[in-house]
């Protein structure tokens, strides 16, 4: 530590060197090469301890899915008697992934997850987009009034609402089909609000020749706004996605039909069922994971923006 | 605003611009309730009345086995609610929760942020550490933890074995740690996200700044505290603030974990509402239940509101 602060030292002082010198010659936008010197001279050990302890941590953060493949890799005799054995045994083994891909109960929680899922986000975002380019775009009376009441719904919890929808679910007879779960969740809030922002900032020359040509407001949204928006539109319906994959408490309470499960309802189940089966259980969490790994994989840059950008926490 | 705007766009002359303008008003007014009527359905069906109905059954004795709201109980169910030791300690259980995994998340996640942001390579390898486990689904979390937790055979316990305590408490099966079990758990799941938010955050510190700070030779802890902790404390309330409003409604990582158990010593709020509603069928209870929650989640999201109303008006004040 106290080496740290003094190389910071030394080389501080060399960078104020390189500024009087600059500050001596050319102009003051000129020096960023004696900067980045200064820079990495001084943070250099810091660089260092800044690796050691984010690769420290990164490694922490990967031991549970790691130690949770291995598991699934390893056989359920060897699984069930500790973590020892299941560190030792390096015979690994697909069995888990085949029992659990040849049962079927599997394949129906993620029919249900995709299923639900993209219904889902197909109606919330074209819905949000609607609605959001009317509060954007158009002029008439009532907005501030539709603009308030949808600001208050990001004072609403869903969760906290799960006994109502339930009952009213139950009374118009959706308990147990897909709908129950993607109806009540069509209305986001949250993408309204990054799409009225969005398009809020969209310039309104755009707009004005296409209204020129005579095109309706129909027209307009979805051959111009909506091709315009569409990293806003991939950022939100793949915020939405996950949000609909990932839920729980909706369906585990209207659906009890197991061929209706989505996956993490389907996962729920599994601890109880599966007892001693230690490996297939590790192997159902990581099959329940994977299609979301993927998604990372194929559009981080989207999932970290949207999440970031919407403020959204489940 | 916007009629007229386009108007004068169509450089019409002031006679038909009028009544051109009247219809065309007519036509927008129309035009933007079909673009909201589909949203505005769902949401008055989905938000605003099940807020409603939630309001009003809290008031009857409704039950999931009868048809109606059932009698009307007045403020019983607050009565009960509020004079019921469990709906005390599932909201002190609640509130610890929210205690365990504050501090860590917003604490760990600021720092793995700015060292990530300031080694600048191997972005995507912390990017997939840290915040992938907040995109998988909290059932496959929790079958991962339930597992590392598993009494004396499980990593957990292996690992406190290891480092000599022969005899280690199981974590989900102690009434004492079981809910630090569930805060490590969730605190391993969900720091992607703050991490995410902090990183957004550094993007717009302007690089000049430490480079001017540099120059001026300070180290790089100076220029972290001078410089990053308070152009962050933006996102430090944000992070803060919907770190807590998530706490409180943290429902998924007990059922699935500890049930709520052992004993009760686990269990939180909205355990303790989805059990009344839907083991002991009482709605009308349950729904008193939902609006106190609900209650105090508004008041800390009104509370974020104004603290960024005031921070907003303070930095363009310093503008």
């Amino acid at each position: 530590m106290t080496e740290q602060t003094a190389s910071g030292q030394t080389t501080a002082g060399q960078s104020a060197d390189a500024r009087r010198k600059f500050s001596n010659g050319v102009s003051a936008a000129a020096p960023p090469q004696a900067i980045t010197v200064g820079k990495h001279g001084s943070g250099r050990t810091f660089v260092v301890v800044s690796w050691v302890i984010l690769i420290v941590f990164a490694v922490l953060w990967l031991i549970p899915s790691l130690w949770a493949i291995k598991t699934s890799l390893t056989s359920n005799s060897t699984s069930a008697i500790g973590a020892g054995p299941i560190l030792k045994d390096w015979h690994l083994t697909l069995g888990s992934y085949k029992t659990l891909l040849s049962s079927g109960d599997i394949w129906n929680w993620y029919l249900a997850s995709f299923v639900t899922s993209i219904l889902t986000v197909i109606f919330a975002i074209g819905f949000s987009s609607m609605a959001a380019y009317a509060l954007s775009r158009m002029n008439f009376r009532g907005r501030r009034w539709v603009f308030l009441l949808f600001i208050g719904g990001i004072l609403v919890p869903s969760q906290v609402l799960i006994v109502p929808v339930f009952q009213e679910l139950n009374v118009v007879g959706l308990l147990n089909t897909y709908w129950a779960v993607i109806l009540p969740q069509i209305p986001t809030v949250i993408a309204l609000f990054v799409f009225k922002q969005f398009f809020d900032n969209i310039p309104r020359d755009y707009e004005e020749s296409a209204r020129l040509d005579g095109a309706g407001y129909w027209r307009i949204f979805r051959s111009i706004v909506l091709p315009l928006s569409r990293p806003v539109i991939a950022a939100m319906a793949i915020v939405t996605f996950v949000g609909t994959w990932n839920n729980l408490i909706l369906p585990l309470f209207v659906l009890s039909n197991p061929k209706l499960m989505t996956i993490p309802v389907g996962l729920a189940t599994v601890q109880g069922s599966f007892g001693q089966r230690l490996s297939d259980i590790q192997a159902s969490s990581i099959l329940g994971a994977l299609p979301l790994v993927i998604l990372f994989l194929i559009f981080q840059r989207q999932i970290v923006e949207g999440f970031a950008g919407s403020g959204l926490k489940g | 605003m916007s009629a007229q705007l386009e108007a004068s766009v169509l450089g019409l002359t002031p006679r038909t611009d009028v009544g051109r303008g009247s219809r065309r008003t007519r036509g927008m007014t129309r035009a933007a309730w079909l673009f909201i009527a589909p949203f505005g359905i769902f949401y008055i069906l989905f938000m605003i009345w099940p807020v409603i109905y939630m309001i009003i059954t809290s008031f009857f004795n409704t039950s999931l086995v009868r048809k109606g709201f059932g009698s009307f109980a007045g403020v019983a169910n607050y009565h009960e609610m509020l004079t019921r030791p469990d709906f005390w300690s599932a909201l002190w259980h609640t509130i610890q929760f929210t205690i365990y995994t504050t501090p860590p998340l917003v604490i760990l996640a600021f720092v793995f942020a700015v060292l990530a942001n300031r080694v600048q390579h191997g972005q995507w390898f912390f990017r997939l550490a840290f915040f992938v486990p907040f995109i998988l689904p909290s059932a496959a979390i929790a079958l991962i933890w339930t597992f590392i937790f598993t009494p004396s055979t499980g990593l957990w316990n292996s690992f406190q074995a290891l480092l000599g305590d022969q005899n280690p408490l199981p974590v989900l099966g102690t009434p004492s740690i079981a809910m630090v079990g569930i805060a490590i758990t969730t605190l391993w799941w969900t720091i992607g996200f703050n991490f995410v938010l902090y990183l957004a955050g550094l993007q717009d510190i302007p690089r000049e700044l430490y480079e001017a700070a540099a120059v001026d030779g300070a180290t790089q802890w100076q220029q972290i505290r001078a410089i990053t902790i308070p152009l962050l404390s933006r996102t430090t309330t944000l992070v803060l603030l919907l770190q807590i409003i998530a706490s409180m409604k943290i429902f998924d990582q007990v059922y699935l974990m500890t049930g709520g158990g052992p004993g009760i010593s686990t269990q939180v709020l909205l355990g303790l509402i989805t059990g009344t509603a839907f083991t002991d069928n009482r709605i009308g209870a349950a729904s008193a239940a939902s609006v106190l929650l609900f209650i105090v989640i508004v008041i800390i999201t009104v509370a974020r509101q104004v603290i960024t109303m005031v921070q907003e008006r303070r930095a363009a004040r310093n503008d």
